[in-house]
């Protein structure tokens, strides 16, 4: 599985205009940009660690559905936009939110349904949003946030401002009408939108290749409606990074919407109910051993020697800390009022 | 025998029309095919051809009349070896429009209670007025303009005072509207802000809600509200939740609009009244008016208001003209119910085409004595109860009147409240005039069958005065 995807993953940097693009030097990071990378990956891996947790002691309820695995799809695209452009993803949307900069405190007090979640404990872990960080939620039917982001960039356009609007969605929305109305429309008015697939490998617990035809290049989805795609190994951060670039140039420029197809992979079960039987405990086992998104990182920071065994084990120990803080505060801070029932159901003129 | 051509239907719902232009004249010799006029309905102009082959031997309505009624005569072709004087008598030969079978008698509306209680005031007609209209200031003008420019006025207003309104959907630009009600808005505010959607209901709806997160204000315009099925999930659980789900940070200003329930000879598809299935929804706002001028204030308080609105038109109103307040900003609130006639013996509440039925059925009790006080809802969530009640306490007899049908429907959301409010009020039980439970027949007869009548409403509004 990891070879293969890997083979898919230069097939499709190979494609574009410049070949080989993703030479050592194209793909190289700062060591300030390996140490935010390493560390924002981490926040949101202790996070999603700590509310599996969480979850097991029934501290939250409902769905739960963690990002663990994925995490360098969110961190690598953060850092190739700029304040001012929006976010959109589905209900796996915990690590967006921290990746947006939103309070890992309000995040996980939302998921325990507490008064100062970052939807007043009213959505729960698939409805949260920030006007502030442009986060636009969160939303928990599969592929609804697809024409939403496309509303969203369509808003930038209208405006007449630069931003573009990153909507992601999974392997499996791709398989959804609205997705191509939406394509149809962004390229058709030209929005500034980029298309993320997270290709994690498997929709709820189907394999790609047994629901999507042609699954090898669901890159392509677009290339009907002329726009441009590109698949990308997810697991590599600077990859990441790199797509994302192009992608928002692209879009800043003028030139209408892109599709990143990130090869991913997500190591718990699609929610936390799931236990996973569709797949082997060594795919999963090869996965993390050989492709870890944060590992990789930790080993060429370490092997370009600009942190130190403690001072990453400090750094872990400062994450483990807010992540403490967030899940103590989630189970002091109170349950909503009663009253609450009753509000934000209209916004009163 | 000559052959009579008679003014053409030329739309589902159209009544009458202009001759705008004969492209033959008397004499000339046409073969099927020929386009022999023009003929503007409320919507458009379109060509007419000729469909049989012949001299036109007399045009009986020139060029230039307003109001010729579909079916009319309006020219005189003679076949082969037929002179003049055939014509005479193709003249006073009527016109055979295509009157089908006998009308059917309307099914009896269900007539319980007959009891002893008959009411006191039954002898001789009597006599209503509008009552006072406080929501216009004394001494304001009127000018009588259709449904369909009012809408398009409401909406040029707004689009002119507030650059983040823009109007999406099928055919609303350069087509000028599928029942042209956004008419000359491409001309005035050009293509970034009218703007043709593809035929992908459920995309750019979810786009239009989108677009409302991001800032802006849409109006989108669904052909008709049948399509707006496809859109349903943006509708509610975009749209009408987020809201709540965002802990108040993410509201929604968005309207969404178009012509609602039936229309005309369109089949079960086309022809369906969805206003119960919106109200069910925490989250919106459901417009439904009946008069030009309410729909014209109300959409533009709906454009201006931070939540989802729908707002329900209805295709048979848009040719249909009404008095509208010459007013700089001509805005009616929503959620505020209308007594539209003043009366004392029932109570009958309607909205939207409804008040056609209900308008007219208030006339005949009148005529047999019965006054009946009429409630135009105007918006249906939140629903106005308190002018609900307030006519009741004082009838104390209520008949509700919709075209949708009567299960978990609007009438039987009102029934329920005035047996929870006003029941001490209540001397007969709430009675329901409303689209029978049937998807709508294409057959015209059944098609009139399914759709209450004003005798369904004057029956109903008997049986609660136990005159019935």
């Amino acid at each position: 599985m990891a070879t293969e995807k890997k083979t898919t993953a230069t097939k499709a940097a190979s494609r574009g205009a410049k070949k080989a693009s993703d030479t050592a030097q194209e793909l190289s990071f700062t060591a300030e940009q390996e140490r935010l990378a390493y560390k924002e990956m981490l926040l949101i891996r202790r996070f999603e660690e700590k509310a599996g947790q969480m979850y097991g002691m029934g501290l939250i309820g409902g769905f739960c559905h963690l990002y663990i695995g994925q995490e360098a799809v969110v961190v690598g695209m953060q850092m190739a936009i700029d304040e001012g452009d929006q976010v959109i993803t589905s209900y796996r949307d915990h690590g967006h939110m921290i990746a947006c900069g939103m309070d890992p405190k309000g995040v996980m007090a939302e998921l325990t349904g507490r008064r100062s979640g970052l939807s007043k404990g009213k959505g729960g872990s698939m409805h949260m949003f920030s006007r502030e960080k442009k986060f636009f939620g969160g939303h928990g039917i599969v592929a609804a946030q697809v024409p939403l982001g496309t509303g969203l960039a369509f808003s930038n356009m209208y405006r007449d401002t630069d931003r573009v609007c990153l909507t992601y969605f999974g392997e499996g929305a791709t398989n959804q009408g609205q997705v191509y109305e939406s394509f149809n429309m962004a390229s058709l008015w030209k929005l500034p939108v980029i298309y993320i697939i997270e290709n994690n490998r498997y929709a709820m617990g189907t394999a790609v290749t047994r629901a999507s035809a042609k699954a090898e290049e669901l890159f392509n989805r677009g290339s009907v409606y002329g726009i441009p795609g590109e698949q990308v190994d997810g697991m590599d951060i600077r990859a990441v990074k790199r797509a994302g670039d192009k992608a928002v140039a692209h879009c800043r420029a003028g030139k209408g919407p892109m599709i990143l197809e990130m090869m991913t992979y997500r190591y718990r079960g699609h929610s936390m109910s799931d236990p996973a039987k569709y797949r082997s405990k060594e795919e999963v086992q090869k996965m993390r051993q050989e492709h870890d998104p944060i590992e990789q990182v930790r080993q060429r920071i370490l092997d370009a020697g600009s942190e130190t065994e403690d001072s990453l084990k400090d750094m872990d120990k400062e994450i483990r800390a807010v992540v403490a803080e967030a899940a103590e505060f989630a189970q002091s801070d109170p349950e909503p009022d009663a009253s609450e029932l009753w509000t934000d159901i209209l916004v009163e003129a | 025998m000559p052959v009579q051509i008679l003014m053409p239907a030329l739309s589902p719902t159209m009544e009458e029309g202009t001759l705008a232009k004969w492209l033959v004249k008397e004499g000339d010799v046409v073969t099927s095919g020929d386009v022999i006029a023009e003929i503007e309905t409320d919507k458009a102009t379109m060509e007419v051809e000729a469909v049989d082959e012949g001299k036109v031997g007399r045009i009986v309505v020139a060029e230039g009349t307003e109001g010729v009624k579909v079916n009319a005569l309006i020219a005189v072709l003679l076949a082969d070896g037929e002179d003049n004087s055939a014509i005479d008598a193709a003249m006073t030969t009527p016109a055979a429009p295509p009157e089908l079978a006998p009308p059917v008698e309307p099914a009896p509306v269900a007539s319980e209670p007959k009891a002893d209680a008959v009411l006191s005031t039954t002898t001789g007609p009597v006599t209503s007025e509008a009552p006072e209209d406080l929501e216009v200031p004394e001494g304001t003008e009127f000018t009588s303009i259709t449904m369909r420019e009012a809408l398009r006025d409401a909406m040029a207003e707004e689009m002119r005072s507030d650059d983040t309104v823009f109007v999406m959907g099928e055919e609303v630009a350069q087509y000028q509207g599928a029942y042209k009600v956004t008419q000359g808005l491409l001309d005035e505010f050009g293509g970034r802000r009218v703007i043709d959607t593809p035929i992908t209901e459920h995309g750019f709806a979810g786009v239009g809600v989108g677009a409302a997160f991001g800032g802006l204000r849409p109006i989108v315009e669904f052909m008709t509200f049948n399509f707006a099925m496809q859109a349903m999930d943006h509708i509610i659980n975009s749209a009408a939740k987020t809201l709540y789900m965002s802990g108040g940070q993410m509201g929604c200003p968005i309207v969404f609009r178009g012509p609602n329930g039936a229309a005309s000879r369109v089949g079960a598809q086309h022809s369906q009244d969805y206003s119960a299935w919106f109200s069910h929804i925490p989250g919106l706002k459901v417009v439904a008016p009946y008069s030009a001028a309410d729909a014209k204030g109300l959409l533009k308080a709906a454009i201006r208001d931070p939540n989802p609105v729908i707002f329900l038109e209805n295709e048979i109103l848009y040719g249909q003209s009404f008095e509208v307040p010459v007013l700089e900003d001509w805005v009616v609130p929503i959620g505020k119910a209308k007594v539209v006639r003043a009366g004392s013996d029932v109570t009958i509440v309607s909205f939207s085409h409804g008040m056609f039925y209900a308008l007219a059925a208030a006339d005949i009790l009148a005529e047999e004595g019965i006054s009946a006080e009429v409630i135009d809802l105007r918006t249906l969530r939140p629903m106005d109860t308190a002018t609900i009640i307030s006519s009741v306490q004082k009838t104390n007899r209520l008949v509700t009147v919709e075209e949708g049908w009567s299960e978990c429907g609007v009438g039987a959301e009102i029934a329920a409240r005035m047996m929870s409010d006003a029941f001490d009020h209540l001397d007969a039980p709430v009675l329901r005039v409303s689209g029978k439970s049937v998807p709508m027949p294409y057959a015209a007869n059944l098609e009139k069958l399914a759709l209450p009548t004003a005798n369904d409403v004057v029956q109903a509004a008997k049986a609660v005065c136990y005159t019935g």
